[in-house]
Formats: C-alpha cells, sequence, structure tokens
C-alpha cells in the first residue's frame, strides 16, 4: 500500500512526463480498439446486408462487381438483361420467388431502384429480418416512391412530398425527368443496409420517365405527358439484375450452373454469401493492416514508457537509496518501478477507453453517412478486452525491466548515495 | 555494558585477493555517541553497508544489538535495518515528491515496530513526527508545508535527523551530515542532534573526514587506524 501510494507520489511529482506518457499510451490504446470496433461493425453491417436470397443474377461480369452494383449500390453494370430471360428464370420449378432489379437513376445523390411489390416481401437484411415501413404504405400507383431511412432522413422528407429524378448518377445532375415528378408514400425503417440510401419505385414507373427520352437525353420535340404516359404500355423490355429464392437450397448449385451456361444471353448468377465472404476477404486484408498497425502502435506506446522510466532511473538512484536506508527492501523496490508502469499502462488503458467512446459520440454521424457504417455506443467486446488484458500485461511486464535495473541498482548501491 | 555495535574481525573486498577492509575489533555501547574519523577512500561507505547488513563481509562478523546478522538472511536484515537503525546522509536526504511530515514518517510505513513505538510514545505517527521536528526547531507550520526541495540545507538535514529517530530506533548512523552545511549551521544542527540522541537514549555512530568536530563526542575513532588494509591512497 505504501509502494502504491509512493508510486502515485512519485508521478504526480513528475506528472508532466508522466501526463505524456500516459496520453501516448492512451492514444495508442484508443487506436486499437476503434480500428478493432470499426472492423467488427463493418463485417457486421457487410455480411447484414443481404439475407434469404439466394441467387444474386445480372449481366456477366465479375461477381463482386455484380455483388456490388445490385446489393451495394456501388458502381454501374456493364449491360442489362432482358425481360424475357429474366421471365425465364422465373419460372423454373425450383425458384419460390424473383426480384427484379432496375438501376440508372439517381436523386441528389441516392440511388434509385425500381423494383417490384415483392422486393418488401422478400428482401431481408442482418438475420432474416424483413423491411418494415416506419410511416405510409408500399408503392402502388405510378408515381408513387418509397425512401430508405437515411435518405428521407438527409434530405428531410416526409409523405405526401414531390421528388424529381435524375437522369444518371451525381448530384447536380441536369437532365431531370422535372415532367413527371413522385409522390413520397412510403419510409422504410433504419436498416442500417445499403437499402437506407435508396429510393424505390416501381418497374413501370423507370419505363414511363424514360419513354421519351433516348440515349441519356430527351427526344427533342416529343414529349409524352405524365398522365399519357400512364396509359401506355410500360412493360419493361430489360432489368439489370433479379434476386432468387429458391424452393429447396439444394437446387440452388444446379440452377447457379444453368444460369451460368445459358447460351442465348451471357449471365451470371452468383450465392450473396459467397461473394459477400470473398469480398470481405479483400477488403478484410486492409482491415487486418489497420489492426496490426495499430498493435505496432502500443509496442511504440510501450517503449516509449519503457525509454522514460528508465531514463528516470539514473536520476533517482538516489531516490532508491533513501527507500532503502529507511527500511524498503530490494524487493519492493523491483515493485515500485514496476508498479510505475503498471499504473501508468492501467491509467493509459482507462483513458483510452475513455477516448474511444468520445472519439465513436462524435465520429457516429460522420461515418454513418460517410461510409454507411453505424457504429454503435455498445460495450467492450470479450476480444477488445482480451486485447486490453494483453495491453496490461505487455505493461506490466515491461516493467520489470527498469524494475530489475533498479532492484541491481540497489543492491550494488545500498545505502551509498550516489551524487 | 550492552553494545550496540560490535564488528569482530571484520575483512571485506570485492574480490578476494584484494580486501578494502579489515577491522580485528570495534564496539559502540549502548547510548554511546562515537565520532569515526575517516579520509574519503578509507571504506566509510564500505562500513556503513557492512553495519546496514547491505553487505556481507569475507570474515568476521557484525553484531548490533546482540544480534549477529550474519545468522539472519537477506530479508530478516532489511526488517532489522529497519526495525533498529535510523541513516542521516551527506545531503539530500529527503524524497522530494514527499512533503516534510511524510518524509519523517517513511520509516514507520516500512517497519511496524518503529510505527508501534512511535503510537506508543506520542499517540500517532504524526504526533511522533511533529515532537521531533519541534526539538529540532522546525515547528513554523508554513516550513512544513512548503516541498521539501524549498527547505535549506541545514533545515534539511534537521528533517532527516527527524526521520532517522522517529520511532525511536537504537542505532542512529549519520554518513558525514554536515559537509554540506556551514559553520555557523553546523554547530547548531550537532548541538541538536546530540541532544536529541540523549535524550532518546540514541547511539550515535557519526563518520565524518572532519576532525574539528571530534570535540562533540565521547569517544573518537580513527578509521585509518582501524583499517588493517592499506589504501592505495596511503602507500603512494
Amino acid at each position: 500500500m505504501i509502494l502504491l501510494q509512493l508510486t502515485a507520489k512519485s508521478l504526480w511529482h513528475r506528472r508532466f512526463t508522466a501526463l505524456l506518457t500516459l496520453f501516448t499510451i492512451a492514444v495508442s490504446v484508443m487506436l486499437l480498439l476503434g480500428v478493432e470496433k470499426v472492423r467488427t461493425e463493418t463485417r457486421n453491417s457487410f455480411a447484414n446486408t443481404l439475407s434469404g436470397t439466394d441467387l444474386v443474377v445480372g449481366a456477366r461480369s465479375g461477381q463482386i462487381q455484380l455483388l456490388l452494383y445490385s446489393v451495394f449500390r456501388i458502381g454501374d453494370a456493364t449491360s442489362n438483361i432482358s425481360w424475357e430471360t429474366y421471365q425465364k428464370v422465373s419460372k423454373q420449378r425450383q425458384v419460390a420467388w424473383t426480384v427484379p432489379i432496375s438501376l440508372g437513376d439517381s436523386h441528389r445523390g441516392y440511388r434509385v431502384l425500381g423494383t417490384t411489390q415483392d422486393y418488401f416481401r422478400h428482401y431481408k437484411y442482418g438475420n432474416k429480418r424483413p423491411l418494415v415501413l416506419a410511416q405510409g404504405v408500399q408503392f402502388s400507383g405510378l408515381y408513387d416512391v418509397v425512401l430508405g431511412a437515411e435518405v428521407a432522413d438527409k434530405l428531410g422528407y416526409k409523405l405526401g412530398d414531390k421528388i424529381v429524378v435524375s437522369h444518371g448518377m451525381g448530384s447536380t445532375s441536369f437532365a431531370k425527368h422535372d415532367d413527371k415528378p413522385f409522390t413520397v408514400v412510403g419510409i422504410l425503417e433504419r436498416t442500417g443496409t445499403p437499402v437506407d440510401r435508396t429510393l424505390h419505385l416501381s418497374l413501370e414507373a423507370l419505363e414511363a420517365i424514360h419513354i421519351d427520352w433516348k440515349a441519356g437525353t430527351r427526344i427533342p420535340g416529343q414529349t409524352v405527358s405524365a398522365e399519357e404516359a400512364a396509359k401506355l404500355e410500360l412493360q419493361p423490355e430489360q432489368i439489370t439484375a433479379f434476386l432468387v429464392g429458391m424452393k429447396s437450397k439444394v437446387a440452388t448449385f444446379q440452377l447457379q450452373r444453368v444460369i451460368n451456361s445459358y447460351r442465348k444471353e451471357p449471365l451470371l448468377a452468383i450465392i450473396p454469401g459467397v461473394a459477400l465472404q470473398q469480398l470481405w476477404d479483400m477488403v478484410g486484408i486492409a482491415e487486418k493492416a489497420l489492426l496490426l498497425v495499430s498493435a505496432f502502435v502500443v509496442v511504440a506506446g510501450l517503449v516509449g514508457m519503457l525509454t522514460v522510466i528508465l531514463t528516470s532511473l539514473n536520476e533517482r538512484r538516489r531516490e532508491l537509496a533513501i527507500l532503502r536506508s529507511v527500511g524498503a527492501r530490494a524487493w519492493q523496490i523491483l515493485l515500485l518501478l514496476t508498479l510505475e508502469s503498471a499504473l501508468l499502462t492501467l491509467m493509459g488503458i482507462g483513458l483510452g477507453i475513455l477516448l474511444l467512446y468520445g472519439g465513436i459520440a462524435v465520429a457516429q454521424p460522420i461515418l454513418e453517412s460517410q461510409m454507411g457504417v453505424f457504429v454503435p455506443l455498445s460495450p467492450l467486446s470479450l476480444y477488445q478486452w482480451k486485447l486490453l488484458s494483453l495491453v496490461a500485461v505487455c505493461g506490466i511486464l515491461v516493467g520489470l525491466i527498469p524494475g530489475y535495473r533498479a532492484y541491481r541498482y540497489s543492491v550494488a548501491d545500498g545505502m551509498t548515495i550516489r551524487i | 555494558m550492552q553494545a550496540a555495535i560490535t564488528l569482530e574481525q571484520l575483512e571485506f573486498g570485492w574480490t578476494a585477493d584484494q580486501p578494502l577492509l579489515s577491522i580485528q575489533s570495534l564496539q559502540v555501547a549502548r547510548g554511546e555517541r562515537v565520532f569515526l574519523q575517516g579520509a574519503s577512500g578509507s571504506g566509510k561507505s564500505t562500513l556503513l553497508n557492512l553495519i546496514g547488513g547491505v553487505l556481507e563481509p569475507q570474515k568476521g562478523a557484525v553484531h548490533l544489538l546482540d544480534v549477529s546478522l550474519h545468522a539472519l538472511n537477506k530479508s530478516r536484515r532489511d526488517h532489522f535495518r529497519a526495525d533498529h537503525i535510523g541513516f542521516v546522509f551527506q545531503m539530500f536526504n529527503l524524497l522530494p515528491y514527499l512533503n516534510v511530515l511524510d518524509n519523517v514518517a517513511l520509516p514507520c510505513r516500512f517497519s511496524r515496530a518503529r510505527r508501534d513505538k512511535a503510537q506508543l510514545r506520542d499517540g500517532s505517527v504524526e504526533a511522533a513526527a511533529q515532537r521531533l521536528l519541534d526539538h529540532l526547531e522546525l515547528s513554523d507550520s508554513k516550513l512544513l508545508q512548503r516541498p521539501v526541495t524549498e527547505l535549506s540545507m541545514g533545515q534539511q538535514q534537521r528533517v532527516a535527523v527527524a526521520r532517522a529517530l522517529i520511532g525511536s530506533p537504537e542505532i542512529l548512523i549519520a554518513d558525514e551530515p554536515t559537509s554540506a552545511l556551514d559553520v555557523a549551521n553546523r554547530d547548531r544542527f550537532l548541538e541538536l542532534l546530540l541532544s536529541e540522541c540523549a535524550q532518546e537514549q540514541t547511539t550515535l555512530l557519526f563518520v565524518s573526514h572532519d576532525p574539528g568536530l571530534q570535540s562533540h563526542f565521547d569517544r573518537v575513532e580513527n578509521l585509518t587506524q582501524l583499517n588493517g588494509v592499506t589504501t592505495a591512497e596511503e602507500a603512494q
């Protein structure tokens, strides 16, 4: 107890360097925990993006590219697939359901997705959770739109608002479908998936707004009003991709093979779980590297502490001799110095945790809006506690080095004070 | 008369063939105040570490209060030192991060025997520290609140004496405690040290190179004469 008091008072006496050391350790601990947390949350939101879908089918390209544009709304499709092919696959015996997806337009930077009402029935995320409407209803009219939670939140839309869809991507697109405005009829609950950043409308609506367009621009002199368009035949000829649910999982691979070797059109069918894993493995390397780097930052922090303590030790030989003369045993000297680094490490860990949660509180909205990763203020995971214990053990072990040196000094010096 | 310190046929050297210190016999009685004169290099520090039980002699024995240090193991020797010996060094005796009272009370934190004695005598360790500081003319409460590094050298040495005497150890060993003091401070310091030792009936072994201090003491010993080993300096 007296040793702990002496250590604390001695540290307070040298509070400037002690605080700097403490801060170094705290920052490195924060970095370690933060990287680990973001890693876990990214992986979770990644794996949770799509569930219950057995196959994703699109035009032939790369497995990951198809996954990116159909599920994550990142990048664009190389080409579309025909409605006829889609119908053919839907009618396969083993297929329970299909949901078509049509992409290409946007609204102020958010993707617009054309689909059918089946989307709301079959799209599942996380642990097979369905999409739930927070407000309003699914689209039923031609010019109805259902917003993802973030779209409504960020752009401040509520039910009944009118919005205009832009042609192509980009928030300042000049080509606007402003002759055919949409009405917000529903807003989905937050899912933590790309659905939050999507506007959903019917395939027919996409046809309607493109009826007087060709090659990315309006056909001059030919305008079809919203009312006129509604009366026309709006059967789409092409879609971007579609999701497939199977009656029996066993048939999945068989259907995948059939689709991939389809002669009439170059198609690609992927199993989302496999593709997600593949994509994660790619991204995961960077995450692992980041974790490794932050581990090295912790090592650097501990080495910094070791340096500071070892440097101070020479000046403190006198202090050690005084302690010996008033009755401190040699092992108590060892303990005294080890306690010092243990105390610094533990306080550094404590401060690091505080910094982490402060940092999350500040960065949470930024991470969510910029990267689509929601990092909750959740308690530390078992793995994080394990990391922290490892840091604590390392800190105490590092403290044994100056501890042992002080022990050697005090045995050699005894009560002889060397100036 | 009981002996406080007895050295018998003591021999010590860092290597076996090069003895540093060889003392046939030295005895200090309880309550005696002995001046041990020795030039630098005469083995003073070595002798003090031998008496303190930090070093072990190759030959011979050290008896403190009729206990043979030889018979104790390292940890018991540390205990014994903490319980029975107070030390005052040349200068900078105090821990800079403790205040005056905490510095004085320090031995009671490491030795239960001295804490018990202090409590028995003055009621509490703090009261014991306060009484000793009063006796050593350090009763100014403002002074006690200042960081020890701001005290004058003379004041620091008196705080060190209070620390060495708290819990009434039987033996006080002072290693050149006056070398950093000017003459006026030195005499005042000696006066206070000696009167306090007399009051506490503490055995005092005062080590110094300065023969001018001899007159204050009951008995004078010369380490250079006691030491059978011819030092390099003398050989020249």
